[in-house]
């Protein structure tokens, strides 16, 4: 059996930075496949990186492109979708955020 | 070459018809769509009857991955978080696949957010292997597999991240492309990792592939990351000659292999050895890292991506009470509307970014990425282009994986190191496990993987199509789709 290198804290931890509200059933379960997984990607740990160049796109090229005003959809198109919007205001309604 | 007249129909209303017959007979079975567009299609193709034929994909049939998307049409990623969401605009592919003519018929499956291996992790249900439907159809592109395989439509088009085009081609017997990373604009797909991810096509020959990458590759001013290299005329590329072509074999990296999965990919290589190719040994010492190298990226840029889904703009918000506010909402929404794989993905995604294991993880999996890209660079000085099998094995039963994140991962073992170095990598039917007995299961489909220099999609698909000139695995539809006549009565 795999010990869990996560902590049950832990796991709730990252379940509050990425803003997802978790069961008990969900955090039990999470933290043993979290710890799973990253035990088995600690294989990658034991190689030597020092001195290589991270990759973080393969296109060997900046991807800015330069900022032209162009047609973009309209106002209504993108309320359209909201679960809660006033398109009469143009805005997209959200619960208080000042407790 | 066209399509329609080269599939026996004689309109676009007859080939749309000809789809839209075999989706009611066969969606029952195998769950590959989530939205059928019966009426849509068969407008389109009355339109396209009466006017100037636009090319080989005039008035041709194509299911697409409901992870693109579809102005007016509900696109789902087969994820509740994404429930009533219909997007305003269409994905640059579409609109290039409608101005060559082609018909979109539908939107096909995937494992939600194309977070998954076999369909399974879709919120409107798995997909069936019409092989055997006790098995996966692989995933996450496993709708559109299925489509293809099951020859309810000619055409379709995937995304694939990890091999989630080429492992449901594989596992369902038909033929899948991973186009170099920035051929095909991205502008209208659902990012999931978006250094990795990229559209293609499924058919049954790779010649029809090439028509459809002709029809949607090449430089949009939407996608940054999409490339200004000029479309070469890939048909005209499939010339059969693969003379002196060198494929490199990286025999190290074939180990935990199924026995029958081996000897189809050994007697495909004699195949192509028979045609004047060239076998030759190639080393990838860093690919056997592959797989956690890829877990680390995707799940940061997933967790990155998905931030998205909060309920504010489109999709899925949870019913609130008064004392709830923007946080509890955020949370609820969130924790409601996405499956159990997701949450994992952006969990970890979240955890290897976060201060104090960025270093460790996500800078370190960059660093073995640029290892893994050298790999290939020195691969290809010796080799035109590299052979595996696609995955470790055949088609997998529903459940076998599910528990085991870990274990579902490795099925993409083969797969992962095209999307981690950007290259085109093509999948193509090679052979079968089994008797050709009719007992269901006894007959499952192989799949051998041929991957090439950056933007060297003219010599994959020259290869793919040169082995099949030669074999007739691609041709085989499965016994219980072909009982289905096209003329047998609706319901």
């Amino acid at each position: 059996m795999i010990v869990s290198i996560l902590s049950k804290q832990e796991v709730q931890r990252i379940a509050e930075l990425a803003r997802l509200e978790l069961t008990s059933d969900e955090l039990d379960l999470f933290t043993r496949q979290l710890g799973d997984i990253l035990t088995y990607v600690e294989q990658i740990r034991a190689l030597d990186t020092s001195g290589v160049v991270p990759t973080s796109q393969v296109l060997n090229r900046p991807v800015d492109r330069d900022d032209v005003p162009g047609p973009t959809l309209t106002r209504e198109q993108l309320l359209g979708n909201a679960p809660d919007a006033s398109t009469e205001a143009g805005l997209f309604k959200v619960p208080r955020v000042i407790g | 070459m066209d399509l329609r007249q080269g599939s026996g129909a004689p309109s676009a209303v007859a080939a749309v018809e000809r789809s839209l017959t075999r989706i009611r007979q066969l969606e029952p079975k195998l769950s590959a769509f989530n939205t059928v567009l019966a009426e849509r299609a068969l407008e389109r193709a009355r339109v396209l009857d009466s006017e100037a034929p636009r090319g080989p994909l005039h008035g041709v049939p194509i299911a697409i991955k409901d992870n693109m998307c579809t102005a007016g049409v509900p696109t789902t990623a087969s994820s509740k978080i994404l429930s009533g969401f219909v997007p305003p605009y269409d994905a640059t592919v579409i609109e290039r696949l409608e101005s060559a003519g082609a018909i979109v018929i539908g939107k096909t499956n995937l494992d939600e957010f194309a977070m998954g291996s076999s369909t399974e992790n879709s919120a409107l249900g798995p997909s069936k292997n019409p092989w055997d439907p006790t098995r996966t159809p692989g995933g996450s592109s496993g709708g559109s597999a299925v489509a293809v395989a099951a020859r309810m439509v000619p055409l379709a088009l995937g995304s694939d991240t990890g091999g989630s085009i080429r492992q449901p081609a594989a596992l369902c017997g038909v033929t899948g492309l991973k186009p170099t990373y920035g051929r095909v604009s991205r502008y209208g797909l659902l990012a999931f990792a978006s250094s990795l991810d990229q559209i293609g096509p499924f058919a049954v020959t790779a010649r029809e592939i090439a028509a459809v990458l002709q029809a949607i590759g090449g430089f949009d001013a939407h996608d940054s990351t999409s490339s200004a290299e000029p479309m070469p005329d890939l048909t005209g590329a499939l010339n059969g000659d693969i003379t002196g072509l060198r494929i490199g074999i990286p025999r190290a990296f074939l180990t935990g292999v199924d026995a029958a999965v081996l000897a189809a990919f050994e007697a495909s290589l004699r195949i192509f050895e028979a045609r004047g190719a060239t076998l030759v040994d190639v080393e990838l010492p860093h690919a056997s890292f592959g797989i956690p190298v890829y877990y680390l990226i995707c799940t940061a840029e997933a967790s990155s991506n998905l931030a998205r889904y909060d309920g504010v703009r489109y999709g899925h918000r949870t019913t609130l009470s008064k004392e709830d506010g923007l946080r509890a909402m955020y949370e609820r929404t969130r924790d409601e509307g996405f499956g159990a794989e997701v949450k994992r993905r952006i969990m970890l995604g979240t955890y290897v970014l976060s201060a104090g294991y960025y270093d460790a993880y996500y800078l370190k999996a960059q660093q073995v990425r640029t290892l893994l890209r050298q790999d290939y660079d020195r691969a290809f000085e010796r080799a035109d282009l590299i052979a595996t099998p696609t995955t470790p094995t055949p088609a997998f039963r529903f459940g076998e994986k599910t528990s085991d994140p870990v274990q579902m991962y490795l099925a993409d073992v083969f797969t992962v190191s095209a999307n981690l170095t950007g290259l085109p990598s093509i999948s193509v039917p090679c052979g079968f496990t089994g008797s050709p007995e009719p007992e269901a299961g006894s007959r499952l489909p192989i799949g051998l993987q041929l991957t090439g220099r950056p933007f060297d999609e003219p010599t994959v698909l020259r290869a793919a199509d040169a082995f099949q000139l030669d074999t007739t695995f691609h041709m085989e539809a499965p016994p219980s789709v072909t009982e289905v006549t096209d003329d047998q009565p609706l319901d």
